[in-house]
């Protein structure tokens, strides 16, 4: 199914803000997910969508050509995950799976049929009929994916469906979901505070600051060329470069950069990844920590900028914490973005 | 040392426990035995017990009735009544929840006059067992708001509804499917409740009772005034087999409800 929003705004009462106007197209069988930090509209978004939240007037909010935007939350035929999943403590895992269908009107047998077919596919057959309340977090998740795939509905809705896991378990869980949902075929949109959950499991990704859209696209371009300062820090983490701007140098207190372009009126970015120890560099720094990672050292540095700034090393041994390095950046790993944005 | 500061709060306990049970037991002897002022050397019976049923069972019979017909009157009101303060936290609901409790703070004499006052003139409705069942509903419908709102509370309605909305249930359904069965604890000790309550409640039955109309309490208020003592404790006798299960009954279903919100 196709979904598009057009105009999809709400103003909470009492006048706040939670979405200004947003515009958005999803493709059939797309995977979008909603990534932003919490206040930046992606659930009132996500629940205006589900039909559980009314938008502000001039919306129109279409599934496959038709316009569902007065359509109640029970009529939208609409699957959703909630956060704490929402599952009916009255019922096995079997009665919760199957009580779509059961509203549905469908005869029993075929009730049977599809959920045994949904139990399967989730990996529930030997929990099936257990009551909810003994089942753990990760099994929870499922029974909740399952629940809303069963009654096959148009499109999936899922509010932070992981983030109710210990850290462990989500990672796990993390790639399940990528595989059950591909399999499942469906148009998915799920929201969450997670870039890494973001970036794993989408297809593209809406980076969402304060009520609106600030960047929509896979996580690839995301992440290689972020629209602003915002974006750039959210996915990927970039550390901002604070410093003064002259055409195309920028003087740090500890030594200056060469830009690839003038970046006047604008602000300097880089990642953990892009900097390098480098004797020859134009930038000195002291050492304040050493963390080994495995795979690689993250070096917390000091005196290079007003902030601090982190980089991140490979090798078998690391500079020791109080030792003077020197640094460079090659031009091009820059992120030179225009100001604004929030944090 | 030690046995003594664990014995003397047994013994006070015990004292206490005589305190209530003699009189009791003195009762029940009185109604089994021929002849009170002779003592058990009469010989023990159950004619007195027989008698009270000839005499009163129109009494037993109408007070079940009005027990269960205030269950019934109070779960229709009451469930739903629970569950619309549970969805709407707010200063509104609280004075609510206050003003259907305020017959819990009113003398039911002061309640039964109010409803003389009002409807007294309607003979019809006067004579009717159901003007007396008006009385009991006001009484033990509180008790019914109650128990189902506490379970309600400890649950996240909105999440549960929402989730079953979105797999197409409508408000009926959401009521009947997901609102009723989780707070079933608490509706069933506010039945328990309700029916015990209903069928020993004596002040406000004793001011609309009307001659034909006696229930269980205050047949036995018109046994102790007109019958001899063994009659009368016979009476005693019968009503504590009827309301004494129903206690314990109650007792366990306020502790089950209790456990499921821990």
């Amino acid at each position: 199914m196709t979904l598009t929003l057009t105009n999809i705004a709400k103003t909470f009462p009492g006048g706040t803000k939670g979405l200004l106007p947003t515009d958005l197209e999803i493709a059939k069988g797309e995977i979008l997910s909603l990534l932003g930090p919490s206040g930046c509209g992606k659930s009132t978004l996500l629940r205006i969508i589900a039909g559980l939240e009314t938008p502000d007037a001039g919306a129109r909010i279409v599934f496959d050509g038709e316009d569902v935007t007065q359509q109640s939350v029970e009529t939208r035929k609409i699957g959703m995950v909630f956060q704490s999943y929402a599952l009916f403590p009255n019922m096995s895992v079997r009665g919760n799976i199957g009580y779509g269908l059961k509203i549905q009107g469908l005869p029993k047998a075929d009730i049977d049929r599809r959920v045994n077919e949904v139990i399967a596919l989730c990996r529930l057959t030997d929990y099936a009929d257990r009551a909810i309340t003994v089942l753990s977090g990760g099994q929870r998740q499922r029974v909740a994916l399952a629940r809303a795939m069963a009654p096959r509905p148009r499109v999936l809705l899922l509010d932070e469906p992981l983030s109710a896991l210990d850290a462990a378990l989500r990672g796990q869980l993390r790639d399940e979901l990528r595989l059950l949902l591909r399999q499942f075929g469906i148009t998915a949109i799920f929201v969450t505070h997670d870039q890494d959950e973001a970036m794993a499991i989408a297809d593209r990704v809406a980076v969402m600051s304060l009520g609106e859209v600030a960047q929509i696209g896979t996580p690839e371009a995301l992440y290689r060329n972020p629209a602003t300062g915002f974006v750039a820090r959210f996915v990927g983490d970039a550390m901002p470069l604070p410093g003064r701007i002259e055409g195309d140098q920028l003087h740090l207190q500890g030594g200056v950069l060469n830009l690839p372009e003038p970046a006047d009126g604008k602000e300097v970015l880089v990642r953990a990844e892009d900097i390098r120890i480098d004797p020859t560099g134009p930038i000195t720094a002291r050492v304040e920590a050493v963390t080994f990672l495995g795979t690689h050292y993250r070096i917390a540095l000091a005196g290079a900028t007003e902030g601090p700034l982190f980089a991140l090393h490979s090798g078998l041994s690391a500079a020791k914490p109080g030792e003077n390095l020197r640094l460079s950046i090659a031009a091009e790993s820059l992120l030179i973005l225009p100001k604004g944005g929030t944090t | 040392m030690k046995s003594l500061t664990r014995s003397i709060p047994m013994v006070v306990t015990l004292l206490a426990c005589a305190f209530l049970f003699i009189p009791i037991m003195q009762s029940v002897l009185a109604g089994l035995t021929v002849n009170y002022f002779r003592g058990l050397s009469s010989g023990l019976t159950l004619k007195w017990v027989g008698q009270v049923w000839q005499l009163y069972s129109s009494s037993i019979f109408l007070s079940i009735w009005l027990a269960l017909a205030c269950l019934v009157v109070t779960l229709i009101l009451g469930v739903p009544a629970a569950y619309a303060l549970a969805r709407n936290p707010g200063r509104a609901s609280r004075i609510l929840e206050e003003l259907i409790s305020l017959p819990l703070a009113i003398p039911g004499l002061a309640i039964a006059l109010a409803l003389l006052q009002l409807y007294g003139s309607y003979h019809g409705f006067r004579t009717h067992w159901s003007f007396i069942l008006i009385g009991h509903v006001l009484y033990t419908l509180p008790f019914m708001v109650r128990s189902t709102l506490s379970v309600l509370a400890t649950i996240d309605l909105t999440t549960l509804e929402e989730g079953a909305a979105s797999l197409g249930a409508g408000p009926l359904r959401r009521f009947f499917d997901i609102v009723v069965p989780n707070a079933l604890p608490g509706i069933l000790a506010g039945a328990l409740t309700v029916v015990t309550l209903s069928i020993g409640e004596f002040n406000l039955t004793w001011m609309l009772h009307t001659p034909y109309l006696k229930t269980l309490p205050v047949g036995l208020a018109d046994s102790y005034a007109s019958m001899r003592l063994e009659v009368a404790s016979a009476y005693t006798l019968v009503f504590f087999v009827i309301i004494v299960p129903l206690l314990m009954a109650m007792q366990w279903a306020s502790a089950r409800a209790q456990r499921n919100m821990q």
